[in-house]
């Protein structure tokens, strides 16, 4: 038989032809037995004894996964998590922010000293410098709260049976159990929970993940999000309710988040997307003691610096930009200025204004920016070199550029709903493979952040509460 | 140290390691490798644990299963022998398709491993075996790993690993990866396994006369037409179910190019995430 040649064509033909002699369903049969013979030797080497901790864990997951309980506690873990992220960043941004500003003035006084052109010091210290001391006092606090707590959450073992709780919410939708994963890591990275999605089977489901995870708000919004929160929202309430106010209005902006993913879901299930929720098993793997250098290294070095390092590179061009487009005039008004004015109907129909939308543009490569991009827009113009606080910013805002409640909160709506960092529309782009899906999840995002800004904004004016 | 993420080698004699066992985690410098050692499991068993412990690596663990989707690789010496470890994406099974099982299954069977270590909870050791059985029947050079025995143990089970490793035909060892025990056990009983002074004689499922005619058939023609293909058994196992991945990939000739592109593959990019830790 060796002496005939042998083409692929042939040899599947032989394999075909040998297929029929087999009976039908042989490999079930093979799989079967293999099975078996895999439960048969497991049962030959494991002894087990009665034990109580397993019976703990049961005990423990019997209210965690609980269809009465499972999901308030699942929103007061984050909520408390929230809330410590912002009472802590609060404490942290004031021993960060302080010593990063004091630095830019005196780097701006020595070269002035110096006689250096005061483009150059105007450049370096009130451009490229100011932009990174703002995405650092904003961002780092937050995140060095944020991310130990999450950390802690998934070494625990408590992802999984968020995953459990949600399921039935996701199959409802047409969407696959595991999507309430990748979401769970799109908190830290979008673009990481897009490429979570390969833990979803079918292709038809793991599109809805990708194109839904953008929902999520990740860290490089979270900081956005508990600033407007901290300084408009809770600003209207007693003090001492601040940072529940402001935790609570972030839980708040992540479950209209959720909603909207579940939202979107159906209506891609239904539609481009079409199809049934498949089933699937989760396994519940047992709690774990978070181990503690574990969780400092990957909170800190993994996802805080990781994070923070990739804000600093696109900050300190863009507040290159920003100064560049702050200084050259045309006609006696910066190139900042022309810009925004043009962009301020088109923002104040969506109840935001010019600058805003014009820090989401030059935001585009990374979203850490946004709230820097903006201050430093608005604190140019009132040149205002001061240390940014809450009273200091709030006054700024409302006094001077007209923000309302509606402005601030139709920015976290836009925040939350608005497109992907670029980062993550090309890792969409290389897990899709497709032109197509990298544009869709551009166009449906954008698409659904001005329809709800521009919905709450004419609510808003109709109602006369603006 | 028991939260450390350094192996402690033990400092007692045992029988099996030899008198001087020497581990040097290497990280990312896996260019000078002299041999291949693929890292195989059902999702959370502890691979990326066993991984990092080795390697000296951070890549992100997580308590969650599905951590791991992507190829990680790198790098230790283990008796002035250095070794490439290829950290493959958890999975339950080899037989479906979805894209993390597909990248474990094809690095096993095209990568050419010199070794697959099968990483596997000792507490659900059944669920487990199902995995191993798969991997072994691609390939003859397997070990398992019985990880998580401290759990085991928290949970009042007993494995006996010296009759797992009778009745699979590989060598089954214990260890508990958090800490680093058994590691230099396993390390060794790899080396072994790839210099075949333990000889492996996998548990493989027989099935029906006629199939196993028909498996005879078609080794031989699968032989002749891929040479130095390392598993005909199993490409014949997939043709006669029908697989059309495996058939089309017979006929565009993209067998041999699959076993070659396996060998370089996503290196970079794995190797960006193991810097990084990020999935």
């Amino acid at each position: 038989m060796a002496e005939t040649p042998f083409t692929p064509e042939n040899l599947l033909t032989k394999a075909e032809e040998l297929r029929g002699g087999l009976s039908t369903g042989f490999r079930d049969e093979i799989v079967k037995s293999l099975y078996s013979e895999a439960e048969k030797v497991a049962n030959r080497a494991v002894k087990t004894r009665d034990d109580k901790r397993y019976d703990l864990d049961q005990r423990i997951d019997k209210v965690v996964t609980s269809p009465i309980y499972g999901l308030p506690i699942m929103f007061l873990v984050l909520a408390v998590i929230i809330w410590i992220t912002v009472i802590g960043a609060n404490v942290i941004s004031a021993w960060i922010a302080v010593p990063l500003f004091w630095i830019g003035e005196q780097g701006k006084m020595i070269f002035e000293t110096i006689g250096m052109p005061w483009w150059l010091t105007g450049f370096i210290w009130d451009g490229v410098y100011l932009g990174l001391a703002w995405v650092v006092s904003v961002m780092l606090p937050p995140m060095m709260i944020f991310f130990p707590c999450f950390t802690i959450m998934e070494d625990l073992g408590y992802l999984p049976r968020v995953a459990f709780n949600l399921d039935w919410l996701y199959r409802k939708s047409g969407a696959h159990g595991k999507q309430s994963l990748t979401m769970a890591m799109g908190f830290g990275c979008n673009a990481a929970g897009v490429i979570s999605t390969r833990i979803i089977d079918s292709p038809r489901e793991r599109l809805i993940a990708i194109l839904t995870n953008n929902f999520v708000p990740c860290n490089g919004r979270f900081p956005t999000l508990i600033m407007l929160a901290t300084v408009f929202v809770a600003a209207s309430f007693p003090a001492s309710l601040t940072s529940i106010i402001a935790a609570g209005t972030v839980v708040f902006i992540v479950m209209i988040g959720v909603a909207v993913t579940f939202v979107v879901s159906w209506l891609l299930s239904r539609t481009m997307l079409k199809g049934e929720a498949s089933a699937f098993t989760l396994e519940l793997p047992p709690y774990r003691h978070p181990n503690v250098k574990r969780i400092i290294y990957t909170s800190i070095i993994d996802r805080t610096l990781f994070v923070l390092w990739r804000a600093i590179q696109t900050a300190a061009p863009a507040g290159a930009a920003i100064w560049l487009l702050a200084n050259i005039t045309y006609n006696g008004t910066s190139l900042a200025w022309i810009i925004a004015n043009f962009l301020n109907p088109i923002g104040l129909l969506f109840g935001l204004d010019g600058v805003i939308l014009l820090s989401y543009i030059i935001a585009i490569p990374a979203n850490e920016i946004v709230v820097p991009t903006m201050m430093m827009m608005y604190m140019g113009a009132a040149a205002m070199t001061d240390i940014p606080d809450s009273a200091s910013m709030y006054t700024l805002l409302v006094g001077t550029y007209g923000w309302t409640l509606l402005t601030a909160i139709n920015l976290m709506l836009f925040s939350l709903l608005h497109n992907p960092c670029a980062t993550t529309i090309m890792t969409i782009y290389k897990e899709t493979n497709s032109k197509k899906w990298a544009t869709l999840s551009v166009v449906i995002t954008l698409g659904i952040a001005f329809l709800v800004t521009f919905t709450t904004a004419t609510i808003a004016r109709a109602l006369g509460l603006v | 140290m028991p939260t450390s993420n350094k192996v402690q080698l033990p400092t007692e004699h045992c029988e099996t390691c030899p008198a001087f066992t020497q581990l040097e985690q290497m990280g990312l410098k896996v260019d000078n490798f002299d041999r291949v050692i693929a890292l195989a499991g059902n999702p959370n068993t502890g691979k990326s644990t066993l991984f990092n412990a080795l390697t000296g690596l951070k890549q992100h663990t997580g308590n969650w299963p599905g951590k791991t989707v992507t190829r990680a690789e790198g790098g230790y010496q283990f008796n002035n022998i250095r070794y490439k470890l290829v950290d493959l994406p958890g999975t339950y099974s080899l037989l479906s398709a979805s894209q993390d099982e597909e990248v474990a299954r094809d690095f096993i069977l095209f990568g050419q491993p010199d070794c697959t270590i099968v990483v596997t909870d000792a507490t659900a050791l059944e669920r487990n075996l199902n995995l191993v059985m798969q991997v072994m029947e691609i390939t003859d050079k397997v070990v398992v790993a019985v990880n998580l025995m401290d759990e085991a143990e928290r949970k009042g089970m007993e494995v006996d690993t010296r009759a797992l490793s009778r009745d699979l035909g590989v060598p089954a060892i214990p260890v508990t990866a958090r800490t680093g025990e058994g590691m230099s056990n396993l390390l060794s009983t790899v080396a072994g396994v790839i210099d075949e002074t333990i000889s492996t004689k996998p548990l493989r499922i027989n099935g029906t006369p006629e199939f196993q005619n028909a498996i005879d058939q078609l080794v031989p023609m699968i032989e002749q037409m891929v040479p130095g293909i390392p598993n005909a058994r199993w490409v014949a196992i997939r043709l006669l179910d029908g697989d059309s991945k495996v058939q089309s990939s017979l006929l565009n000739g993209e067998l041999p190019e699959l076993m070659a592109r396996q060998r370089r593959a996503d290196t970079q990019f794995s190797r960006k995430m193991a810097v990084e830790g990020r999935q």
